[in-house]
């Protein structure tokens, strides 16, 4: 845990230094003037310490001149915060002109995010490098807040309204996203990561969908596990069957819908609930998993077909153990750059 | 008043309790329940406020408990939520706001200016069962499943998402401010009508003055959040429009509203706590305070500008940015009076006589806590800065420096100073500063580290984390089981004292002011002549004697 240890966030964006050097120019001047502070009164206790027990010290009404001293001076520094500040904020609200835009949605208890080619993702945010980026966002439930903290930016992201946030990523690496204004039972889990990537990479991840040149010579399970993993299919069907129905074991058996019909989980009803999620809800959910159409090809939904028949086989610990490190993302967030 | 030398207590072994005080005056529990002696009142009140401060200690020692480990291993997400919003809710309008108002204001203002109760005796009686009403609605509220929205109750989640007792909470809010509005009422009537001759404004001890600051806020910003209140329930109850964007409504107005009073309602907990700390040091220092009228009016100024910063809370909300450079900006105004009254308290130690009893004791405790809490404000001031640290824990850090280190310690160090008076016997003395240091030591070990986690990114109100979190959380919860302690010492040894202690005597400080002039513990009636005031407050340049 000691190795962890530091003061600042890694600054990944090109404002993060900027937000730092105030912070610093603060608690310099906070720490000085605390200090002093502490100093005088420790001082004057040691000092002044009551000599005896009638003592009578001189009494002194107050002087003028002192309390304007010490209410013009800390004042002027202030301002000197007030303008510093505001200058940033000007700055972190104003994205340039060439910025690309991204599209935000926040929801209990999810990001999803489409990039400027209509490419989705959720909870993940894959970013070219030295890019300027433009956040457009809005919510479609109750307030959320989007927070990177190394890119020390954060706006609101409300219902009814659009907000706009913007960065330019600055150094690779993933970072932390994290909801920051509460949202209800899950908002320790509307978290993500946005991960930042050379701009020949981040071309060749929006073709593909992977960074992994290797994923060729995959078999459609391990690919499908892949997928599972990258489309964060893993953010809602979990184990816990909280969000969404567990996918475990449930292959080739009926299920109880919504309205009291059942139908046998099968390749068609895996593909129809990718392509048109509220078609057929499952008995006990709500209907908020977001559509896949366009978002992914019929060879990839084949392949996420596989990996969830795997799940029912005799293979399906095998499978499950191939499945890359990032399976509980909850546990194992993503490391700063 | 004498100026004659007096012997020491030691040497004075025939102190005893006064024959006839308001505590002996009545024993049945009518006489407790039916009383209309504002000292009898503000008993009521530190019982019950007592009571609601272990139950909000309780929420936050199960939330540090949780907060060990970044796995959500010891309660479910949603009892979390509960936890915080209980802590939260009852923290603020059960505990701080009426800690020291309602108990060392209610018990000390008529004696202070020579009167003989408040102005209105009945009403100071129904402002208690109203907030006791107040408190049955939570409690209500807590055992049929609890509430998560959070203390600030933010909309839509409050008025639409949220499946939990969310009406019952919100009234019992809404009930707990009448009290607070009618207590301020009182005081206001009181401190204008009640003064004893001679008693001018500029006499006025400096707790007078932050208690009549601390009751305009109370009756002029209490109404908007019962307003705001009542409108989320009519919209959570009858689907009115209001604030949830699907009807109609706007989300944001609900936290302009919010904090229109909930920023000024941070005034009404600390200022009381300023008005505290003013009379500890002027008696532990045998001094006036120096700057006597920059001090008092200073209250006021805290009182007025802090109705204008209530945007500082919103800068990331999607307000105009320009609106939020001018909350910035009266932000930075409002932080100029606090830094004036921190420089005239330390001035007035400057050749003074200071000793180091247990409310002085606490008092470096407050100051010491107060100047961090103070300045942490400034980073969050910083409009660029905040948007950063907003909604991480270096807010959960900088608000409980300034409530708890700050207030807290006030409300402890103005029980220790008063207690001998309430009920004529002190208490044991290495316990108290005992208490002081635990308190102290417990407090920054809890919270400085989460000024660290915070900056480095850490949200509030998360009840899982990331692992790299996990060194501060450690910290803080380690600080806060140390801080507990702290606290509960004083409910061992206080009540203790009011049977065992040693005799205290009219005034065991040799300190200044009308309260000290009377019996410990003082008669129903306060006085037995009206009393005539012919000096200023603070008038230490002769000794009061210790025993009358």
């Amino acid at each position: 845990m000691i190795g962890q240890f530091s003061l600042w966030p890694p600054q990944a964006s090109s404002v993060a230094w900027q937000v730092d050097a105030l912070y610093i120019f603060i608690l310099a001047v906070t720490i000085l003037t605390s200090l002093a502070v502490y100093f005088a009164i420790v001082y004057f206790a040691v000092k002044y310490k009551r000599k005896s027990e009638d003592e009578i010290p001189e009494q002194i009404e107050g002087h003028l001149p002192l309390e304007i001293a010490w209410s013009i001076i800390p004042l002027g520094i202030m301002l000197v915060m007030f303008g510093w500040g505001a200058k940033l904020f000007f700055d972190l609200t104003r994205p340039p002109a060439e910025a690309l835009n991204f599209n935000i949605v926040g929801k209990q208890w999810m990001w999803k995010m489409q990039h400027p080619t209509g490419k989705r993702e959720i909870n993940e945010l894959h970013v070219p490098m030295g890019q300027p980026i433009k956040l457009t966002m809005t919510s479609e439930d109750v307030v959320h807040s989007f927070f990177i903290p190394a890119f020390r930016t954060k706006f609101d992201v409300v219902p009814g309204r659009y907000t706009t946030s913007w960065f330019e990523p600055t150094k690779a690496g993933e970072y932390h996203i994290f909801c920051t204004q509460y949202c209800g039972t899950r908002h320790a889990q509307m978290i993500g990561r946005v991960v930042v990537m050379e701009p020949a990479q981040y071309e060749q991840w929006l073709k593909t969908g992977s960074v992994n040149a290797s994923a060729a010579n995959e078999t459609p399970e391990v690919a499908g596990a892949r997928l599972f993993q990258e489309q964060r299919c893993v953010t809602c069907h979990q184990t816990n069957g909280l969000m969404a129905p567990v996918l475990n074991g449930v292959f080739g058996k009926p299920v109880q819908l919504q309205g009291g019909a059942t139908i046998v989980m099968d390749e068609s009803y895996i593909r129809e609930s990718l392509l048109d999620p509220t078609a057929k809800i499952v008995n006990g959910y709500q209907p908020n998993m977001p559509t896949f159409q366009g978002q992914i090809s019929e060879e990839q939904i084949l392949q996420l077909i596989a990996y969830i028949k795997s799940l029912s086989s005799a293979a399906g610990g095998q499978a499950a153990a191939t499945k890359p490190a990032e399976e509980q993302p909850t546990n194992t967030p993503p490391a700063g750059g | 008043m004498s100026a004659v030398p007096i012997p020491r207590q030691s040497e004075t072994p025939g102190l005893e309790m006064p024959r006839q005080h308001y505590l002996n005056a009545g024993y049945s529990i009518k006489s407790w329940l039916l009383t209309l002696d504002h000292k009898r009142i503000a008993i009521l009140y530190l019982i019950s406020v007592s009571a609601f401060f272990v139950m909000g200690a309780l929420f936050a020692g199960m939330i540090r408990l949780e907060l060990l480990t970044p796995q959500g291993d010891l309660l479910e997400a949603e009892t979390y939520n509960k936890m915080f919003t209980m802590h939260g809710v009852i923290m603020i309008f059960f505990v701080l706001i009426p800690s020291i108002p309602a108990i060392l204001g209610n018990f000390l203002i008529p004696l202070m200016i020579g009167a003989r109760d408040v102005a209105f005796p009945r009403l100071n009686l129904l402002s208690w069962y109203v907030f006791m009403t107040g408190g049955v609605f939570l409690m209500t509220a807590a055992i049929f499943g609890g509430v998560d929205t959070g203390w600030t109750f933010y909309t839509p989640y409050s008025s639409v998402y949220s499946n939990t007792n969310v009406m019952l909470a919100g009234m019992g809010a809404f009930t707990a401010g009448f009290s607070s509005i009618l207590t301020g009422l009182n005081f206001i009537v009181t401190i204008h009508t009640m003064r004893a001759p001679g008693m001018t404004w500029f006499r006025l001890p400096l707790f007078i003055w932050a208690h009549y600051a601390t009751s305009l806020i109370q009756v002029l910003a209490t109404p908007v959040i019962a307003m705001t209140l009542v409108l989320m329930m009519l919209e959570r109850s009858l689907h009115l429009g209001i604030f949830d964007p699907n009807l109609g409504g706007d989300p944001v107005l609900f936290q302009h509203l919010f904090w229109f009073y909930s920023h000024p309602a941070v005034y009404i907990m600390i200022l009381p706590g300023m008005g505290v700390i003013s009379e500890i040091i002027a008696c532990f220092t045998r001094r006036r305070i120096f700057g006597y009228s920059f001090v008092a009016f200073s209250s006021l100024g805290i009182a007025i500008i802090g109705f204008f910063v209530w945007g500082h809370h919103l800068f990331v909300s999607s307000q105009s940015v320009y609106a939020g450079m001018a909350f910035s900006l009266i932000t930075f105004l409002v932080a100029v009076p606090s830094a004036i009254k921190t420089f005239n308290w330390t001035a007035t130690m400057y050749k003074a006589s200071i000793s180091y009893e247990s409310p002085m004791v606490f008092a470096f405790g407050f100051l010491g806590l107060f100047v961090i809490g103070g300045v942490t404000g400034l980073f969050l001031g910083a409009i660029g800065l905040d948007v950063h640290m907003h909604d991480t824990y270096f807010v959960v850090a900088h608000f409980h420096y300034i409530m708890v280190g700050g207030e807290i310690m006030a409300f402890l160090g103005a029980l220790h100073f008063w207690w001998p008076k309430m009920f004529g016997r002190k208490y044991p003395e290495g316990w108290a500063i005992l208490a002081a240091a635990l308190v102290f030591i417990g407090f920054n070990l809890t919270f400085f580290p989460q000024f660290l986690v915070g900056y480095l990114g850490m949200p509030r109100r998360y009840h899982t984390y990331p692992a790299e979190f996990q060194l501060f959380n450690v910290l803080s919860t380690a600080g806060a089981s140390i801080l507990g302690v702290g606290y509960l010492l004083p409910f061992f040894y206080l009540p203790w004292s009011i049977r065992f202690g040693q005799v205290a005597g009219p005034n065991p400080w040799r300190a200044k002011g009308l309260e000290w002039q009377v019996q410990s513990p003082p008669l129903t009636e306060n006085f037995e002549q009206t009393p005539i005031v012919t000096e200023e407050a603070y008038e230490y340049s002769h000794l009061e004697a210790k025993v009358v």
